[in-house]
């Protein structure tokens, strides 16, 4: 199967998953709603991308949007998955039972954004203590360690 | 190796044999793992029941300051990334900003990069194996390894003043060109590695108490390394043949003849090995550079001192000493980045470490952790 036919595959399945499909550069990019992204992850695991190579989400102001990279090493293409998530305790499906790759970079996901993966086996913070305060790569972020003024002076 | 005993529980095993499992701390100043990872050991008597890797030591939130930094301004926070393999952090992200601002390098910018990233894998597999063997007792390893890596940062303070933070690589090319002669002296030192690495090799590898404590130990199967995100030599000591150089061809790769080191067994012995072996093919690249070495700008011409590529997003990756290596970034079109993000090899491999672990003894632990070659730099960012 070459990368062309792979694009026509995610074509015929698009209106199923209820997907938009899209060129950027030379990957393709496939926005899903979340209720279909581990439906999605099987269908692209089924057609031989078996690398998931980097998970991450982006904080866009009204919403996060989570952005998965999957690779084909038999296919030699690549594709982006992406899905939007509410702001209001923001919840995803866990990749985790599809790629076991997910495990570590879902879990640095909900350190630093607070994006909670539902089926994930160990989700806990990673990069920072327990106790931290709130999600620092939110944009509305309210560092604790910044030393401030106080009003009275 | 400092170790504290945190707590005894009695459990039953699987079988239904009661245990006493006893719960150790190791580190947080192991020396494979330079001070910042804590590893939290579950055992059975000798044996390990489950790792825990115990991160983030080392965070300094490199992702959160890039958010408040210009796209020049951030490439000296890359070096900081892999410290034992800074050309690499520079080059993936300057390819994400230059695929992102539409930015063209210069072909003998481009030979330049993989000249001096060729060298860097040597370096940092000296490094990770050397460190490795020092762990294990075979300090002399350790001496060879870091000769040879000394050779190679001194031409890199040549070429660019520094000797660990690099800032070599960037958008748009590199930042100087090569000094007269050095070109000569990096031809000198290729000439003598070939010799180094098969008494490295007969050294190391070929030594009984080596053979012993390596084989057998934290076998990967090939399946598994892709499943769970290994790449790099982690992956292709399993067997998995896969070098973004060959199968993702960036840069001048394609004009290049080497081969991809690929092991058999999966276990620390081939991880090993394998960097050792990819250290001839690098030499191999270098020699072959320097031969097509083109003329011209070693840097973009007519690049703006404040760029701010148009809104979007994009990755680019390269094959780092650790294995893929990607930057994701996201521009809003200011000259600030949006968002940016680093995908990085060690990471990936150090999640492996529990997997690979169990069921060893205490000893082997280090062999293990040894074979994945975390740098904790890149693992907390």
């Amino acid at each position: 199967m070459s990368p062309h036919d792979v694009r026509h595959h995610l074509a015929e399945l698009s209106p199923q998953l209820d997907a938009r499909i899209s060129d950027h550069f030379e990957d393709v990019v496939i926005e899903v709603g979340s209720a279909n992204l581990l439906q999605t992850a099987s269908e692209l695991l089924e057609l031989g991308f078996d690398r998931l190579g980097m998970v991450t989400a982006v904080d866009t102001g009204d919403d996060f949007e989570m952005v998965y990279r999957v690779t084909s090493r038999s296919l030699s293409c690549s594709a982006f998955v992406k899905t939007r998530v509410g702001r209001i305790e923001p919840r995803v499906a866990s990749l985790c039972p599809v790629w076991p790759a997910a495990n570590w970079q879902e879990r640095e996901v909900w350190d630093l954004f607070g994006i909670h993966f539902t089926g994930h086996p160990d989700m806990r913070r990673i990069l920072l203590p327990e106790e931290w305060p709130g999600w620092p790569l939110r944009k509305d972020y309210d560092d604790p360690n910044v030393i401030r003024r106080p009003d009275y002076i | 190796m400092p170790l504290e005993v945190e707590s005894r529980r009695t459990a039953l095993s699987e079988d239904g044999r009661p245990i006493e499992e006893l719960v150790l701390n190791v580190g947080p100043s192991h020396p494979s793992t330079h001070g910042v990872g804590r590893f939290v050991v579950h055992l059975d008597g000798d044996v390990i029941v489950k790792v825990d890797p115990m991160i983030g030591y080392l965070h300094r939130g490199i992702e959160k300051m890039a958010e408040n930094r210009t796209y020049l301004q951030i490439v000296p926070l890359t070096d900081r990334l892999d410290y034992v393999g800074s050309m690499y952090a520079n080059w993936a992200y300057c390819r994400t900003v230059e695929r992102l601002a539409g930015i063209r390098v210069p072909e003998r910018a481009e030979y330049l990069r993989v000249i001096v990233c060729e060298l860097q894998r040597m370096a940092s597999h000296m490094m990770g194996i050397g460190a490795a063997a020092a762990d294990t007792g075979a300090f002399s390893m350790f001496i060879y390894a870091f000769d040879l890596r000394e050779r190679i940062v001194e031409l890199f303070e040549d070429l660019c003043g520094a000797r660990l933070t690099y800032n070599y690589v960037r958008p748009g090319g590199v930042s100087y060109d090569a000094p007269d002669g050095w070109f000569d002296k990096v031809s000198a030192f290729i000439g003598t590695v070939d010799a180094t690495l098969a008494e490295m090799d007969s050294l190391f590898f070929g030594n009984v108490i080596t053979r012993g404590r390596l084989k057998g130990i934290g076998v990967l199967s090939a399946q598994d390394a892709v499943a769970c995100g290994a790449s790099g030599p982690v992956a292709r000591g399993s067997g998995v043949n896969w070098d973004l150089r060959k199968h993702d061809p960036y840069s001048v790769y394609p004009r290049m003849e080497f081969d991809v080191v690929v092991g058999d067994k999966g276990d620390a012995y081939d991880r090993g090995r394998v960097k050792l072996f990819e250290c001839y093919e690098s030499a191999k690249i270098v020699d072959q550079c320097i031969a097509q070495m083109p003329g011209g700008h070693f840097k973009a011409e007519g690049l703006p001192r404040l760029i701010a590529p148009p809104a979007g997003d994009a990755y680019d990756h390269i094959e780092s000493a650790r294995g893929s290596l990607g930057v994701y970034l996201v521009s809003d079109g200011s000259p600030r980045p949006y968002r940016m993000k680093v995908r990085s090899p060690a990471f990936c491999n150090l999640s492996l470490a529990g997997m690979l672990a169990a069921g060893h003894t205490l000893p082997d632990l280090v062999v293990v952790l040894g074979s994945l070659d975390p740098v904790f730099g890149e693992i907390d960012r």
